[in-house]
């Protein structure tokens, strides 16, 4: 066959461009001269034409212009002009635009004309690109084709109807009957386009699925004939014949006993090939997808298991794609193939990682959590940046459901802090806060092993908070050294102030961060004994600070210092364990004792001072220590301090005994311990 | 529903490796300025994965299909429930007939073709689902199509040439 000249000329003068400049200039040349020719009336190279403007269109230039030409050519007569007719009407319009209905006729025309390879053209362009309406128009034509032609253009009708279906479903009635018929065909293609329609009619209507059952004898036979059946060479792949047609049949044996012949037959596919396999995975699909018996389950998952093993990435992938789906409801199947899906964890392939990720967290349980953790956090150091929240997330819920100690989980949280301190959600400080004062015989332990990691690095911002909090609030354990779980250090005061204040102070410290540092170091004045004058001045410092979060607080602080001394030591008190309102939070030595309502009672009385910081502050800081700030504001209104209310700003200065914040700190002393 | 359809393949797309488009074929209605977006994003993300990676990636609320034969990549967006497996034949099948109907095909065969290899997939494929399971067939079809379109463009008189019959 000839190839186009003056096509391929202008696609060489194109591609010898050196510039995008010079590109653009000579497809500007060229359009102007293809525009010139549409102009102008019937000429012989309009097919030419029009292929160069979509090789145009193809390189991202608009080509908009070149729709009504498509119109035209549609309807001529010659072969040659409807052939790049209609690529051009596939390429340039779609069905949101008013120029596709123009061709409505042109297909209709074309759809009874004497030529089959005219009648293709016009089949093939609508269920590329049929809108609703043109459906509608012309599907008793498609269902006359479906009926009395020959198999060439009866496997196009039927995958044409099925377009005609999936965008105007009450034309499903229509094509019945027709479909039913088709079944009798011998020739492949068509065989497989009516599969095709049918299921596409039993989708749209459950109705319909009723009266198809009855076929499904005959689908069995076709399908046992293709596969008993020797070589047939010409659909043959790689010697399975015609894999595309066992493919479409395989949803169709709902019949328990067809689909046992058929999972036979399948397991005796050649799986070497990816033709096989594909056919395997069908079937396993289907199995699947049916309410099948419990013993073909178990074959399904033993084939996906397989698969698990097969070299070829691509099978492993599917093959966890498909045991996520199960692993809800045939969970004790899945948990046999474990071993091989966390190694999967260590495949190069980021989509796979992912898939053994998704299957590795729901497959822990009680019983595996303490070695499906070592493996989750081996992950965790060593897995791509976009999916370690989702890691990270997925081992703190698993830590939740599952710990088996309360110093397990505190460990593993930790660990996973120190790893990806970066990429965990934002509740996550407050929720390892409320799980530490809820842990009290593991303070000691806790705080000294904060303190260790605070030492290492302060770039991962949730622990650094987590690790000033801890050290604010267990101050005293950390400094008495003893402590039965660790090797004991000996920490001084002044190297824990250090510690704090290299936190303040340095750049990577976020506001928040800084907020809690600040908070832990003033905490830690009725916790030290020598060093309170350090304390006092860093306070003070801050009291200038640009960040008017933490300026506020130094602020208040120093009131603290000044004129509130008294009050210091009840403020700054050790805090009473916090609530967390979450159900199905077991932990592993759950003491199952009623706590008492502590925080909700003190947030109610704190509420609208607390509003009134959230609302200043940028950024939310945890119960923890909003509970330590509304105390104080509480207390700070409860006197006259003319010149620091001004300051302070906002507060009511409400008639509230100063007693009062001390009994809202002391009533409720939680006895857990 | 616990029927799957066969196949709703949304589009196809074949581009080198410097991200140029050779091919694209779209199944489901989208404006043109939509389709660009598409092209764009999901061409750079597939030039950016790995030689050994698998073929099949999640990508907006579609799958992709892929695979990179010599400079061309050929890429499929098909729906959540379909079989990757055969959307993977589905590509292989048309990678095997454009190497019959050209002969030893290259991405230039492509370039320079670009409306054959349009027309062969469209006998390959018809609404995104494959119509004829035989090589064969297909390249049978194709070739009387390209006869006729032969016949169509067959020289004509110098009368008819200068526009006077």
């Amino acid at each position: 066959m000839s190839p186009s000249v003056p096509l391929q000329e202008m696609i060489r003068a194109i591609r010898s461009a050196r510039t995008q400049c010079e590109e653009r200039g000579v497809i500007q040349r060229e359009c102007a001269a293809i525009r010139a020719q549409f102009r102008q009336a019937d000429n012989g190279g309009r097919s030419h034409n029009l292929a160069k403007l979509l090789y145009v269109h193809m390189l991202g230039y608009p080509a908009h212009f070149g729709q009504m030409e498509c119109v035209r050519m549609i309807a001529s007569p010659r072969y040659s002009e409807k052939r790049v007719g209609y690529l051009g009407a596939m390429m340039l319009l779609d069905e949101k635009q008013d120029a596709s209905l123009l061709i409505t006729n042109s297909i209709k025309n074309d759809l009874s004309h004497s030529n089959q390879y005219v009648q293709s053209l016009a089949l093939c362009t609508l269920a590329c690109m049929g809108s609703a309406e043109m459906c509608r128009d012309l599907a008793p034509e498609i269902d006359r084709l479906l009926r009395a032609s020959n198999s060439y253009i009866k496997k196009k009708a039927a995958l044409c109807a099925v377009h005609i279906v999936r965008k105007v479903h009450e034309l499903g009635e229509l094509f019945v009957p027709a479909a039913r018929s088709l079944l009798s065909e011998k020739n492949h293609g068509v065989l497989h386009g009516a599969v095709v329609l049918i299921i596409e009619l039993c989708e749209q209507n459950p109705e319909t699925l009723e009266r198809f059952r009855k076929t499904v004898p005959d689908l069995v036979q076709i399908m046992k004939g293709l596969v008993l059946s020797g070589y047939s060479p010409e659909h043959d792949v790689a010697g399975i014949s015609d894999p595309f047609l066992q493919v479409s049949l395989d949803p169709w044996d709902q019949i328990a006993a067809c689909v046992c012949d058929a999972v036979q037959v399948a397991t005796n596919t050649d799986s070497t090939k990816t033709v096989g396999n594909a056919v395997l995975y069908e079937t396993v699909l289907t199995v699947l997808d049916i309410k099948s018996e419990s013993g073909l389950r178990v074959l399904a998952v033993n084939i996906l298991g397989r698969f698990l093993l097969n070299n070829d990435r691509n099978i492993r992938y599917i093959a966890m794609t498909s045991l996520q789906k199960i692993v809800g409801t045939d969970h004790n199947a899945v948990q046999r193939h474990r071993g091989t899906i966390v190694d999967c964890l260590k495949d190069q392939d980021a989509s796979v990682k992912r898939r053994a990720l998704e299957l590795s967290l729901a497959l822990v349980s009680a019983s595996n959590i303490r070695s499906m953790m070592k493996e989750l956090l081996l992950f965790l150091s060593s897995c791509p940046p976009e999916l370690r929240a989702h890691a990270a997330s997925g081992i703190f819920n698993a830590a939740e459901r599952y710990a088996p100690s309360q110093r397990w989980h505190i460990d593993t949280m930790l660990h996973v802090l120190i790893t990806a301190g970066g990429d965990v959600r934002d509740e996550t400080v407050p929720n390892l806060i409320q799980l530490i004062t809820n842990a009290s015989e593991l303070h000691c332990y806790t705080v000294h092993k904060l303190y260790r990691a605070l030492l290492l690095d302060i770039s991962q911002q949730s622990l650094v908070q987590v690790a000033c909090w801890c050290i604010g609030e267990y101050g005293d354990l950390l400094l008495k050294g003893d402590c039965q779980e660790t090797e004991p250090v000996q920490v001084t005061e002044d190297d824990a102030l250090d510690a704090l204040e290299t936190v303040l102070q340095s750049h990577m410290s976020s506001p928040a961060t800084r907020g809690f540092a600040l908070t832990a170091t003033m905490k830690l004045s009725t916790r030290i004994t020598d060093n309170v004058d350090r304390i006092r001045s860093i306070v003070s410092i801050y009291g200038s600070c640009i960040d008017v979060e933490l300026q506020q607080r130094a602020v208040e602080y120093n009131a603290l210092f000044r004129k509130y001394d008294h009050m210091r030591a009840a403020v700054l008190e050790r805090m009473p364990v916090i609530e967390k309102n979450s159900p199905g939070h077991t932990n592993g030595e759950s003491t199952g004792e009623a706590v008492k309502d502590v925080p909700t009672a003190k947030m109610k009385q704190g509420e609208p001072l607390l509003l009134q910081h959230e609302d200043r502050s940028d950024h939310p800081p945890g119960p923890a220590v909003d509970c330590l700030v509304s105390g104080l504001s509480v207390h700070a209104a409860g006197t006259a301090g003319g010149d620091l209310l001004d300051l302070l700003g906002g507060f009511e200065p409400a008639e509230l005994s100063p007693g009062e914040p001390l009994s809202v700190t002391h009533t409720h002393t939680h006895t857990l311990v | 529903m616990y029927m799957q359809s066969i196949h709703l393949m949304q589009f196809m797309l074949l581009f080198s490796r410097q991200g140029k488009l050779r091919l694209q074929k779209w199944y489901v209605p989208l404006s043109d300025k939509e389709r660009k977006k598409i092209s764009r994003d999901l061409v750079q993300t597939i030039l950016a994965r790995k030689p050994k990676m698998c073929s099949f990636l999640e990508w907006r609320d579609l799958k992709i299909v892929y695979k990179r034969y010599a400079s061309l990549y050929f890429c499929c967006a098909v729906e959540d429930q379909d079989n990757e497996l055969i959307t993977l034949e589905i590509i292989h099948r048309y990678v095997e007939l454009l190497d019959k109907y050209f002969g030893s095909v290259c991405e230039l065969d492509i370039i320079f073709n670009f409306e054959k290899a349009y027309f062969i997939l469209d006998e390959f494929l018809l609404g995104g689902e494959a119509q004829e399971t035989s090589k064969k067939n297909v390249l049978k079809a194709i070739e009387q199509a390209d006869l006729l379109q032969e016949e169509a463009e067959a020289p004509r008189s110098v009368l008819e040439e200068i526009g006077l019959t």
